[in-house]
């Protein structure tokens, strides 16, 4: 157990900047081409570790749940690996894990990945391939551990709703997306009214070669890739036509304040800004950066931190998705001073808006944007990253090759223009859990 | 003497140029500048990326009562000005070269690091020796960091239930041992730390002869030991205090404490006292303590998520772990969370069931294989992070092993027996030695929201 001189931002490090970062610094080359049966694939050749490295994006996050079934899309993602072929779950995991290779994933708004790590030998990567297309190809989503999973997710978003920082996400989502899928969460009653049949339905519906983007990095050929990617997604299900998410409406301003005994209040103030792929992002890349995405060089953590000691987590980032995702400033600090941290953060951003950032913030900003892009690409796990992403949102590949330019271009009314129309501060939200 | 490398050692390195120690098979190096700082060089030259940390051989252990802390919170203040450095200036020099960089405490010692381009490392050099020698805060800036700690503990610990079980487990098992104190530190002793406490510790333990330099990445390992006696190599070292063994008396019957905090689900936490790795070539029972752990929670296929969360479904959660590379006491740990409508007393029962059954049962060889196979699995895997390559090598030096040794570990760990790890089930999983610490989940409402709950340990003897 370790303390850290501040929290790392792992959301914010690898999904904000994968979107739109670059490996031609790297001096990597992605292959792409799209199989026969639809899937679009994205590959690099590594050849420095004998291993590999497979990641299915499926159009079947959390935004695509039924209504009335949120918790659909986790619990389908999950029981993908309870049993398959003549496989049950233990058998499965056995097998799998006697490869030596990892098998993991989960599921966001948009998306449920797939991933598997397995060495590049090809006993151990064929074994390992060939499960991970059972899992795919042949689920049995058995009765039994539907009810034991349903079981265990209610028990965790109980859970879940007696913690601060949970609860304040949660609060945050709702009122930043009434009425749209992106702001509804699993609740023990949506999970127990799931059937096997919802599960099924869901798994034939977007389980689908033309849902998926398949990325590949590690030491196999082009030829290999393309064989493995063609293995995998033939035996997929059909599909059905994918549902339509509803757009996004930018919510009314509110202060939402919830009671709990915490002794630190959590606070979120934002709304949903930007989408993947959108022009304006570099714009507000590069500004937030100097706003509060920048760790120490950032407006929020030496007005909050650094100068009153207030948290010892502050920040706000921009979270891209297939439609608006939020903008997001949010920090923890004693109960008994939250209207002053608020007070503060509100004249940070009040201020930046009409004023920032200033030519040395942009500077550095820029400089760090760029010259770090180096150690964002220099592991086979950071690469997946970027090409799961690049691949899943259908970001052009000459995205990343002008990433540094983008950046470089990037000027401060730019910023400000792109500030006011992605924020407009009349209608941000602020949630504050354990308010007096 | 507790540690292959012992401080007399070090001093005796200070006054003699060391050779330079090479294993080309690891593709690491090792050398000692004439102040008693040692240089250990990792190259990989897959990216043009570097990791650059200094750790320093102290933590929270050797804090004294009254102060605890000091550690860490000296840890948040060396991000402070220097003699030369502005306050605030380390940050923006490591932003401004694409730079990413933290640091973090723990029991045993402090470290600090940047992931940076591969050009940048002259610069992170430069900066890490000035601040170990050099740094200079004030008392204004002690005052407002110390309320950013204050923070951090309200986050990590005193809101977290789980957490303030941990607190309470190793403060019910540890008597004299300074495992005892959260490394954190307590709230009142953060609210009565001084700008003295704090730079006394840094005068006291930051020398070069307590500290080692871990460089993996795109480098060659002679430019950096250049660049380590043109940087570091000004920096004069200074004697440290005695450090005393503090060992923990022999723990004579079962520990129960509880934690009461708003929750929905209990939790469990069960510690036993086990020894720690002390000779890598002779002992035993750790590799097998390992494997242990392993065939309880290690993989997709081990026993507690088997038999107890998806078999029984007596748990929502389960857990076991082992860590045999510290300075102090070694614990083995089983935790989890009691599913609903299920009791920890359930659990508990369970999680020794499956304990007793490898008493009574041992393991079997698929078990003993499939751990094995993941280990070597992630020999390679563990290659494609230039940190993960820095911390292990870090992490066992800091307990006095040596980076030479890694490779043994895994070697010594491949060689455990089925008989091997029933033996070690029997042997060390007695009452006697067991402390109990477990979550009293709270309903939100019967607190009073306008009172912080205080972390109220009760303690069962």
């Amino acid at each position: 157990m370790t303390m850290k001189k501040h929290p790392v931002k792992t959301i914010f490090s690898f999904l904000v900047l994968v979107c739109f970062s670059a490996l031609a610094t790297a001096g990597v080359k992605i292959e792409h081409w799209t199989t026969a049966t639809g899937a679009r694939v994205y590959f690099v050749e590594t050849r420095g570790l004998p291993m590999l490295d497979v990641q299915l994006d499926f159009a079947a996050g959390n935004a695509y749940a039924p209504p009335g079934k949120a918790g659909l899309p986790g619990l389908t993602r999950g029981l993908l690996e309870a049993g398959a072929g003549d496989l049950d779950e233990e058998k499965l995991a056995e097998r799998m894990t006697d490869t030596g290779a990892q098998l993991g994933g989960g599921v966001d708004n948009d998306r449920a990945s797939m991933t598997l790590r397995t060495l590049s030998a090809k006993p151990e990567r064929d074994a390992a391939l060939s499960l991970m297309r059972t899992v795919l190809s042949a689920p049995t989503f058995p009765q039994a551990v539907l009810t034991r999973e349903k079981e265990r997710s209610i028990a965790a978003i109980r859970e879940a709703d007696t913690q601060p920082n949970a609860i304040a996400a949660k609060r945050f989502a709702a009122a930043i997306y009434p009425d749209h899928p992106y702001g509804v969460s699993a609740t023990a009653e949506s999970v127990a009214a799931i059937t096997r049949q919802d599960v099924v339905d869901f798994y034939q519906q977007h389980y689908a070669a033309k849902n998926v983007a398949i990325s590949l990095i590690g030491d196999i050929s082009r030829s290999e890739a393309e064989a493995i990617a063609n293995q995998l997604s033939q035996v997929l299900p059909a599909g059905g036509t994918l549902a339509t998410l509803p757009s996004v409406a930018l919510p009314e301003s509110q202060m939402i304040k919830v009671a709990h005994p915490a002794a630190q209040s959590h606070v979120h103030i934002g709304l949903p800004a930007v989408r993947c792929g959108d022009a304006d992002y570099f714009s507000l890349l590069v500004g937030n950066y100097s706003l509060g995405g920048g760790g120490f060089a950032s407006r929020l953590m030496q007005e909050v931190r650094e100068k009153r000691g207030y948290a010892y987590s502050v920040s706000s980032y921009f979270y891209p998705q297939l439609l608006a995702g939020p903008f997001d400033i949010n920090l923890q600090t004693k109960r008994s001073q939250v209207n002053d941290a608020l007070k503060v953060v509100n004249d940070v951003l009040i201020t930046f808006m009409a004023q920032g950032p200033t030519a040395k913030e942009l500077v550095a900003a820029k400089k760090n944007l760029v010259d770090g892009l180096a150690l964002r690409l220099d592991s086979n796990a950071k690469l997946l990253g970027y090409l799961s992403t690049i691949g899943f949102y259908g970001l052009p590949l000459t995205y990343l090759d002008d990433f540094p330019a983008r950046v470089n271009a990037v000027t401060i009314a730019q910023v400000r223009d792109a500030f006011a129309r992605h924020v407009p501060r009349e209608h941000l939200v602020t949630v504050v859990v354990a308010a007096d | 003497m507790k540690f292959p490398i012992s401080l007399a050692t070090l001093l005796f390195a200070a006054v003699l140029p060391a050779p330079t120690f090479a294993n080309p098979h690891l593709n690491t190096f090792e050398t000692t500048l004439p102040n008693g700082l040692r240089v250990i060089v990792k190259e990989d030259h897959r990216a043009p990326t570097v990791v650059h940390m200094v750790w320093y051989r102290v933590g929270s252990m050797d804090e004294k009562d009254g102060t605890s802390g000091v550690a860490h919170a000296l840890e948040h203040l060396m991000f402070k000005g220097t003699k030369r450095l502005p306050s605030g200036e380390f940050n923006q020099r490591v932003a401004a070269a694409g730079g990413q960089d933290n640091a973090f405490t723990s029991y045993d010692y402090t470290a600090y690091f940047q992931i940076v381009p591969k050009g940048a490392l002259p610069e992170m050099m430069q900066l890490e020796a000035d601040r170990m020698a050099n740094l200079a805060f004030t008392p204004a800036e002690f005052a407002s960091e110390i309320k950013v700690v204050m923070e951090e503990r309200r986050l990590r610990t005193d809101d977290n239930p789980q957490a303030q079980v941990f607190e309470a487990a190793r403060g019910a098992a540890f008597l004299a041992h300074p495992y005892r104190r959260p490394i954190i530190g307590w709230m009142n002793d953060l609210e009565h730390l001084t700008w003295q406490d704090a730079h006394h510790w840094y005068t006291q333990w930051y020398t070069p002869s307590n500290a080692y330099v871990v460089v993996v990445g795109d480098v060659d390992h002679r430019e950096v030991f250049r660049l380590a006696q043109k940087y570091y190599g000004v920096n004069k070292a200074h004697a440290l205090p005695e450090r005393k063994p503090q060992n923990e008396p022999e723990q004579k019957g079962w520990r129960r404490v509880s934690i009461k905090a708003p929750a929905k689900l209990p939790y469990l936490s069960m510690l036993w006292k086990v020894p720690r790795l002390r000779d890598v070539h002779k002992d035993r029972d750790p590799y097998a303590l390992e494997v242990l752990a392993a065939v309880l929670d290690g993989n997709d296929a081990s026993r507690l998520a088997k038999n107890l969360v998806r078999g029984t479904h007596i748990a929502q959660s389960a857990g076991a772990g082992y860590d045999g590379t510290v300075r102090g006491e070694a614990t083995f740990t089983m935790d989890g969370q009691p599913a609903e409508g299920r009791s920890v007393a359930e659990l508990e029962a369970a999680l020794r069931a499956e304990i007793a059954h490898i008493q009574e049962a041992g393991i079997t060889p698929e078990e003993l294989a499939r751990v094995k196979t993941q280990l070597i699995a992630g020999q390679t895997y563990k290659r494609d992070s230039l940190m993960a390559q820095a911390m292990e090598i870090g992490g066992v030096e800091a307990v006095g092993l040596s980076w030479r040794d890694i490779d043994l570990l895994v070697d010594q760990i491949k060689g455990v027996t089925v008989e091997e790890v029933q033996a070690v089930a029997k042997k060390y999983f007695k009452d006697d030695t067991l402390t109990i610490a477990v979550l009293d989940p709270q309903p939100m409402d019967a607190a009073d929201p306008k009172q912080p709950l205080s972390p109220a340990v009760k303690t069962q003897h």
